[in-house]
């Protein structure tokens, strides 16, 4: 029988007091240099993440990053699951982009069966997958502004989302975790106004984010505060494995969706908006241009939506022949791949999610060296991580 | 899913039919939504037969859960083999196509291309299997070898980005962890997949000097495995807390299984599982 | 015995009261001035702001208050006890002794003090003792750092304002509060349009000194370092909210005085524009009647009850201000014009101040605190001091030549002035352009 009053707080090892004594007695800090720690629970972290970090005065010395707090063994589940009943599991990664999640999931395993889904099936996924790249960069582009300071592009940028989030809600009836897509193809046909919508909702958006764009872009306090910033070089990108809008901030011109086309992308003619110097303000403007590209692409897939069939044949049991795949698509965070291994009976054998938001995570401690304490919050925004992603 | 008998809503009503809806096999047990909408198109879509190539262990299996009838697994994908309305209703008999060519099932087969050669060339016994998966190159490569073939592969093959560095735990075999690594080239925009057999206990060696992703991804597999990865900056479970026993992805962990005493001690209470 | 105390008293019972007033109206001021905020902040944000309590939330600040007043009082363990409790009294105190020297009409005011203006500057800096204080009796090392910042950024922002005041005090020749609105009603124009850079100088000063955004790094929640309100709850925090909005108030007053006419009515001296006499009743008259039209529109009984009531106060001021513009010359009733209009024109300028403050608040990011300081000590510091030459040299410039001065038109001179103080602070910008931040350490990845 526990001791209620003396359990829980005074031993937890989560907190790791003890461990903080411990680094303090051990590592040899200057004098002038603390260890603070931020999170789990603080507002800017976006999830919870731990960050320790090493203070000389006001500068970041050094940080580490703690994660697991949301850990909660997807892959080890998806051993247990059949190859669809995983299929909602994966949503709840990047919960901010289930529907990529999803989309790259079902390829993944239409890979490892050699089936491919119909071209109207990957017509619509485009679509879907293009609007849930913008709705994702939405959030990231408002909790990224409040953290720095700016409280009005969050309401902006969650009223443009709710017209997304309508949209899927209208599609498959889920505005957040969609499981949007099956193996195969898709399970809803597409709603009677899904072209007409969408063909507002992107008519509309170009206006919207030029009004972000007004806010932010020539904003003199948004400049001092981003240019400069967290700057990563494309050779540092490439070997820490960051990818994703920082990678290509970092002037590697780089998206999966053009070099190795998938769904339906080799249809499109969009833009891979690179920046130059890997710094914050980079980011910022990569990504607001991806929402531009996005919105490109969504106009164009809309326009010529072949009919025909939305599921390719296959059975309700799936087992596909044992083998292994890796699978990658250009997530709105970086390259979430799947890399999937069956031994042939109806539950995968192996699941292994490569997160984007845990390996750009690595890169926090380069970016954030010699940078102030104000700029931990900016650096952390800029990677636009989700913890769901890197805890799995 | 469970799919009512009454009509669906308004938003979902012109669901595209699904390719194997069993007409000529056996009745739907569960009452498919598609049925009053489709029933007249119930009879020129007859899903040709299954193809003949069955997957080794297909058999008609009683099905797992009631939605899912049984029918053989993996056709060979052919989207749009029958006829098979994008909308509903008021579909006249349309002929129906003649049956795809049957494609093989896609498997692991060995592979001798150039890479593959480069490889074998300059490290001989250190590649110990080379295979073609899915269109996708995997290459075995011997545990001491491991750091050179890495910067080979880096540097003169140019595979410089590590996408993914993982394991997958095949207990029956005697060594039972492969270590893998998927590996993608900037300048050639191609992918490969080495592969590392470690026993339990063996170490490997890191390569986190090689390519600095595998920092956090060799922690990961540490903690999730129990892989040593020799020579790691800073070898520590990173996902669950430190002082956990177990390494949770490996098959004879259970997957109610957990740290009982940990949480004992840390969080005050009894696992529930 | 009775008629001497009367006598001895008698010429202090007028302050006493107004003082009374303040006192008792300020809180209830500033807590409508929080639900002001609130509303322009859901405006720009694009939705609609408190609505429940009360109509369209105008309730909500008594019910902040009475929630605020009855939580618990929990104070640090560690802390010094009699420093927490005199802290956040410290920050009110100052702020509510400002007000004394200042006119909010012709008539309302405590004390004429012929140094009024550096009384109030004076007693304004005390309130930063309150935060310093407030920060090191929390006893927490973060509220400490927090502190010292806030306390950095104030003092580096008044040596500024000091100095944009400054240049008001040149035009107007006085300190005395009272004194520079009457200077500005002879001379038939406010000490905007002879001072303009002045006036944005002051702007910005006095945002960073009532710690608003974009200069409210100290106490932003997203950062580490929380803030010397950290360890404050209840009605201790309520008294440092207050006075955080009371110094708002403070500056806006004074920028109303010294730049905008104070309680002048714009253009008082031309006959023609007379008809704006009307404006301040038709305004009252206005807000009541739209009330009136709203109120049976409130989803409750309540709500409707008292959107009547605000309707009824707003008629009756709009009567109150009605009734000496209509009295016939020479009563009583037309000898209380100048107070009642003067009080409404100041307080409508102090309006539209606090409403810049908030447009800024919501619209720009947040500085960090070390562009902040360099902000302060490297651009605002040396362009007020610029300005400062700048206004002498209008004046001089300004001056009929029989008075020693060249005679030239006034808005020549400011003209003049104005264009070279711009120059000179588009250079100290320039030069202080971006400088990148440090960059990251070269370590190999």
């Amino acid at each position: 029988m526990t001791d209620f009053l003396n359990s829980g707080f005074r031993k937890t090892d989560l907190n790791s007091d003890a461990n903080m004594e411990q680094n303090v007695e051990t590592t040899v800090l200057g004098a002038d240099e603390i260890i603070i720690n931020m999170g789990p629970q603080h507002p800017s972290t976006h999830g919870v993440l731990r960050v320790k970090l090493k203070l000389d005065g006001e500068k970041v010395v050094d940080s580490e990053c703690i994660i697991g707090y949301l850990h909660r063994g997807v892959e080890k589940i998806a051993e247990h699951r059949t190859y669809q009943q995983f299929a909602p599991y994966v949503d709840r990664m990047d919960y901010v982009a289930a529907v990529s999640n999803g989309l790259g999931y079902c390829e993944a395993i239409e890979k490892l069966l050699g089936v491919e889904a119909p071209p109207r099936a990957r017509v619509i996924r485009t679509i879907l997958t293009e609007l849930q790249r913008i709705a994702s960069h939405l959030v990231w582009l408002g909790t990224h502004a409040l953290d720095i300071g700016a409280l009005t592009p969050i309401f902006y940028c969650f009223r443009e989302r709710e017209e997304i989030l309508k949209i899927f809600e209208k599609y498959c009836g889920a505005r957040l975790t969609t499981h949007a897509f099956r193996i195969g193809g898709l399970q809803y046909e597409a709603y009677d106004e899904l072209e007409k919508d969408t063909e507002r909702f992107c008519n509309d958006f170009e206006h919207k984010v030029d009004e972000y764009e007004t806010l932010l872009t020539s904003n003199r306090i948004w400049l001092g505060r981003t240019k400069g910033i967290g700057v990563i070089s494309g050779e540092q990108a490439i070997a820490i494995g960051a990818t994703g809008p920082v990678i290509r901030a970092s002037g590697i011109q780089w998206d999966i969706r053009k070099a190795a086309p998938y769904a339906a992308y080799d249809q499109y003619k969009f833009d891979i908006p690179t920046g130059k110097n890997g710094d914050t303000y980079d980011r910022y403007m990569v990504r607001m241009e991806e929402m531009r590209q996005s919105t490109r692409i969504c106009l164009q897939a809309i326009q010529n939506i072949p009919t025909g069939p939305i599921m390719a044949r296959v059975g309700k049991v799936l087992k596909p022949p044992p083998g292994e795949v890796y699978h990658a698509i250009e997530a709105p965070k970086g390259e979430l791949g799947y890399y999937v291994v069956s031994d042939g009976t109806t539950q995968p054998y192996r699941v292994r999610i490569r997160p984007p938001s845990f390996v750009n995570l690595q890169a926090f401690d380069t970016m954030v060296k010699g940078h102030l304490v104000a700029d931990v919050v900016a650096i952390i925004g800029t990677l636009d991580i989700v913890l769901g992603e890197v805890d799995r | 899913m469970r799919r009512e008998e009454t009509p669906p809503p308004a938003v979902c009503r012109n669901r595209g039919k699904m390719p194997n809806d069993p007409e000529d096999k056996q009745p739907p047990v569960n009452a498919q939504g598609e049925k009053p909408a489709n029933e007249q198109a119930d009879k020129p879509t007859g899903a040709p037969v299954a193809p003949a190539v069955q997957p080794p262990v297909a058999k008609p299996v009683a099905p797992p859960t009631p939605p899912k009838p049984a029918a053989p697994a993996t056709a060979p994908g052919a989207p749009v083999g029958a006829a098979m309305p994008g909308a509903p209703a008021g579909a006249a008999t349309l002929p129906k196509p003649p049956a795809p060519p049957k494609e093989a099932p896609p498997k692991p087969e060995p592979v001798d291309n150039p890479l593959v050669q480069r490889f074998k060339k300059r490290f001989g016994a250190g590649i110990l299997e080379a295979w073609q998966d899915r269109k996708q190159a995997i290459l075995v490569v011997d545990r001491a070898h491991l750091v050179e073939i890495a910067r080979f592969t880096r540097d003169d093959e140019q595979f410089n980005f590590l996408a993914d560095l993982t394991a997958v735990d095949w207990p029956k075999r005697e060594k039972r962890f492969d270590v893998v690594l998927n590996l993608y080239s900037f300048p050639k925009n191609e992918r490969l997949r080495l592969k590392v057999w470690a026993a339990d206990g063996e170490p490997v060696p890191t390569v986190s000097h090689v390519w600095p992703t595998a920092n956090w991804l060799e922690r990961e597999a540490y903690d999730m495995f129990g892989i040593v990865f020799e020579g790691h900056p800073n070898l520590t479970r990173i996902l669950l807390p430190d002082g956990w026993q177990g390494f949770p992805l490996r098959k004879d962990y259970d997957i109610l299984t957990q740290d009982t005493a940990w949480i004992r001690e840390n969080l005050g209470i009894e696992s529930g599982q | 015995m009775l008629q001497e105390l009367y006598e001895f008293f008698k010429p202090h019972l007028l302050p006493l009261l107004y003082a009374a007033v303040i006192v008792l109206v300020l809180p209830l001021l500033a807590g409508y001035v929080v639900l002001l905020e609130r509303k322009v902040m859901a405006d720009m944000q694009a939705r609609l702001g408190p609505m429940r309590v009360g109509p369209h939330g105008l309730l909500q600040p008594i019910a902040d208050a009475l929630k605020l007043l009855i939580k618990e009082d929990i104070i640090p363990e560690s802390s010094d006890k009699w420093i927490f409790w005199m802290a956040p009294l410290l920050s009110v105190t100052a702020g509510m002794l400002a007000m004394a020297a200042l006119p909010f009409g012709p008539v309302f005011q405590i004390a004429e003090l012929n140094v009024g203006l550096l009384f109030i500057l004076g007693i304004s800096s005390m309130g930063i003792f309150g935060i310093v204080l407030g920060g090191w009796a929390s006893n927490s090392h973060y509220s400490l750092l927090g502190a010292m910042r806030s306390s950095a950024q104030l003092v580096s922002y008044e040596t500024a304002a000091g100095m944009a005041v400054v240049s008001a005090v040149i035009l107007g020749g006085t300190l005395s509060t009272r004194g520079l609105v009457e200077i500005q009603a002879q001379k038939h124009v406010w000490f905007f349009f002879l001072a303009p850079i002045g006036f944005f100088l002051y702007l910005v000063a006095s945002i960073a000194e009532t710690n608003r955004a974009p200069f409210d790094m100290p106490e932003a929640e997203s950062e580490l370092v929380a803030g010397y309100m950290t360890e404050y709850s209840g009605f201790r925090w309520a008294l440092y909210f207050l006075a955080e909005y009371t110094n708002m108030i403070v500056v806006a007053s004074l920028a109303t005085i010294l730049f905008f006419g104070g309680w002048l009515r714009p253009f008082p001296n031309v006959h023609a524009l007379n008809f704006l006499d009307y404006l301040p009743m038709l305004l009252m008259l206005l807000v009541a009647g739209y009330s009136l039209y709203r109120a049976p529109k409130q989803p409750v009984a309540i709500q409707k009850m008292v959107m009547a009531a605000v309707a009824g106060l707003c008629f009756l001021l709009a009567v109150a201000l009605a009734l000496p513009q209509f009295a016939p010359a020479g009563t009583l009733l037309a000898s209380m014009k100048p107070g009642l209009h003067g009080a409404f024109w100041f307080l409508l300028k102090v309006g539209i101040y606090l409403y810049t403050f908030l447009w800024l608040r919501f619209t720009l990011p947040r500085y960090r605190f070390d562009q902040l300081m360099k902000l302060g000590w490297h651009f605002l510091i040396p362009v007020s001091i610029v300005n400062v030459f700048g206004v002498g040299i209008t004046v001089y410039l300004s001056r009929s030549t029989d008075e020693g001065g060249m005679g030239w038109s006034v808005a020549a001179a400011v003209a003049l002035t104005s264009v070279v103080t711009l120059l000179a602070a588009a250079w100290l910008a320039k030069k202080g352009e971006h400088e990148p931040a440090p960059p990251a350490t070269p370590e190999s990845v």
